[in-house]
């Protein structure tokens, strides 16, 4: 399926430990290239889906697809290095190593992934360009990330998750630490650059205001269930 | 890159890193320390007194003959005839002999009546010739030259007068013979330093009104009747022998040992300083292990370090393990890590070590007459460095382990 970059079938989740609940996503598919934002609130398991997406967690059953690889066929080694190589992370903050270079952050994930590596071309001429389209002054790629400003950083950030051009961007709440104008400002570049770069965006997030530049906007509730169990 | 992003972590954190490193790099100095004074000490010791080939006495233990002898601890139980000792000089492959007579003391110090002989073959450390620092060795009967301990403790300048008591701890001063002191010597870092070294003839001349341990009653024979005398002794305690050839020392060592007139013993000083060595070498045993203790400490101390450091860096680890870095991967940064700072330190550590041997090496000669040597790194201090860089490692798996588990449960998501 490769008109889909994500697709999750009849996955259920039990959250090990006491306050068990299971995650429940009958269908869920993200098409390439798209750009969709996932709505809900806090604690209506949008952090648990990211992590099945990611494979840093693996669903009790049914299927994850990203990029046409089911997930539950890799080795936990094997999800990392694929979660390295196709899927691009931005956090809500706190994004980048305080002590590395701009240069280290943005070329860090390319360290665990040799195909995206080879798909960047030359890494730093990558970073560079992908800085500059982000308006980020080009002079700040050898400065430690920890003097940037958060709203340099989240940028950085983006530039990071696109370098090497992974199919996916998975953003969890990326512009919730920014103000109004900026998050404007931010979304604008984010979006561009996904499309630019050819890859599609999952974006989280609990402000239907942002609903207008997405392709698609899709509610938590309508696409997972969640079953806390009575106790 | 990721060996840079390890040195710029530890950067980042500066002042707990350089107090874990600096706090190895002390311990690693310590115990490569020790190890050197260690060291030091048995070559010093062993170096007491070089160039004599046998010291002969009467029969007794050999370590009991070096202790009286060479360290003037304890006393003989027997002396040695003037004619054994006449006899044993006659000898061919005897090259020379120097008597040595204790019993009496100065204070706290023992006196020793010997010949000038004494001052051209007795040699410590390797052939080190005794020096006389102040004054000039004994001319007159009276005269005594003193070791550097003794003169300062006793505040003892040339031309001073010493009166000597008889015997050991003892009331009765031989005060009717006072003695000048007519020289001092340099500090050597040997029993020397403490002695009070006197003519054989004036052991004799101070004892003409002595009889079986007690003073003679009435007066006191002056002087220069003594200066008449003849003061030739009829017995002393010991005797340091240099042979012609070497090939020959085991040859007269049993000619000694057979002796038929009388029964004494020839020992070898190396062979009896090694033994005495086994007994005293248990405290530096001890010592050793005590320093290999503050090592110890000073890993587990960066242990602590490390784990204290964990949930601050929580976020780190998941921003690693976002980006693709599997829990494997955090593990070994934090293996790295302690790599570094365990090699680092090692490395401080011995370079403080030759620093501080360069800085102490005078004073602790002249204080101890302990001379440290400073070489190349040996064999035995590199493998000492690369021990504590593999032990940093193995103890930096336990909070490294914990990391794993941290970032295996959290993934990339961090509630902070």
């Amino acid at each position: 399926m490769p008109d889909r970059v994500l697709h999750l079938r009849g996955v259920h989740f039990q959250w090990p430990g006491r306050a068990a609940f299971t995650l429940a996503v009958p269908n869920f598919s993200v098409a390439s290239g798209e750009t969709v934002l996932l709505l809900g609130e806090s604690g209506s398991g949008k952090s648990t889906l990211l992590s099945l997406i990611c494979g840093t967690m693996l669903a009790d059953d049914g299927k994850v697809f990203v990029a046409g690889t089911d997930l539950a066929t890799l080795s936990g080694g094997g999800r990392d290095r694929f979660r390295a190589e196709q899927i691009g992370v931005i956090f809500q903050q706190f994004n980048l190593l305080p002590f590395g270079t701009v240069a280290d952050n943005i070329l860090l994930p390319l360290r665990f992934a040799p195909k995206r590596r080879l798909r960047a071309g030359d890494a730093r001429a990558t970073a560079v360009d992908l800085c500059a389209a982000l308006g980020l002054p080009q002079d700040l790629f050898t400065t430690r990330a920890h003097t940037l400003s958060v709203g340099q950083q989240q940028r950085v950030a983006v530039a990071r998750a696109l370098i090497g051009q992974p199919p996916l961007i998975v953003a969890d709440e990326p512009t919730s630490a920014l103000d109004a104008n900026s998050q404007a400002a931010f979304l604008d570049v984010l979006i561009a650059q996904t499309r630019a770069n050819n890859a599609a965006l999952l974006m989280v997030s609990h402000d239907p205001r942002l609903s207008a530049r997405f392709d698609r906007v899709v509610h938590m509730e309508d696409i997972a269930q969640i079953e806390r169990a009575a106790a | 890159m990721i060996l840079r992003l390890a040195i710029a972590s530890l950067a980042a954190r500066a002042l707990t890193v350089a107090m874990t490193v600096l706090a190895i790099a002390l311990s690693v100095a310590l115990f490569l320390g020790v190890e050197k004074v260690r060291t030091g000490a048995k070559a010093s010791f062993a170096d007491t007194i070089s160039g004599t080939d046998l010291i002969v006495g009467a029969r007794s233990g050999s370590v009991q003959l070096l202790l009286y002898s060479v360290f003037r601890i304890g006393n003989a139980t027997n002396n040695v005839t003037w004619e054994s000792y006449n006899d044993i000089a006659a000898r061919a492959d005897v090259e020379w002999i120097v008597p040595i007579s204790l019993g009496d003391s100065h204070r706290q110090f023992r006196v020793m009546g010997t010949t000038q002989g004494f001052f051209e073959h007795y040699k410590y450390r390797q052939g080190r010739a005794l020096e006389v620092a102040d004054g000039a060795t004994m001319t007159d009967l009276f005269d005594t030259v003193i070791g550097a301990d003794v003169a300062s403790t006793l505040g003892y300048s040339v031309d001073d007068p010493i009166v000597v008591s008889h015997g050991l701890a003892s009331f009765t001063e031989h005060e009717d013979h006072p003695f000048r002191v007519s020289g001092i010597l340099a500090k050597t870092g040997t029993p020397v330093d403490r002695t009070v070294i006197v003519s054989l003839e004036a052991i004799e001349a101070i004892h003409v009104d002595w009889q079986s341990g007690a003073q003679r009653p009435g007066q006191a024979t002056p002087a220069d009747v003594i200066r008449t005398m003849d003061l030739k002794p009829k017995a002393v305690t010991a005797a340091l022998v240099g042979v012609a050839s070497p090939l020959q020392t085991f040859a007269l060592q049993r000619a000694i040992n057979e002796y038929p007139e009388e029964p004494l013993l020839a020992i070898l000083p190396g062979v009896a300083l090694q033994e005495l060595w086994g007994i005293v070498g248990i405290a530096e045993t001890a010592l050793l292990a005590v320093s290999a203790m503050v090592v110890v400490t000073a890993l587990i101390g960066m242990m602590a370090t490390i784990f204290s450091s964990l949930n601050e860096r929580r976020r780190e680890m998941a921003i690693f393990r976002a980006m693709g870095a599997s829990p494997v991967t955090i593990l070994s940064l934090l293996v790295l890590e302690a790599m570094l700072m365990a090699a680092v330190g090692a490395v401080l550590g011995l370079a403080l070590l030759y620093l501080g041997l360069s800085l102490a090496r005078p004073l602790v000669d002249s204080a101890f007459g302990l001379w440290l040597p400073i070489d190349a790194p040996s064999m035995h201090e590199v493998w000492v460095t690369l021990v504590v860089v593999l032990a940093g490692v193995i103890v930096s798996l336990v909070p490294a382990l914990r990391a794993y588990r941290m970032s295996l449960a959290d993934g990339m998501m961090v509630k902070t």
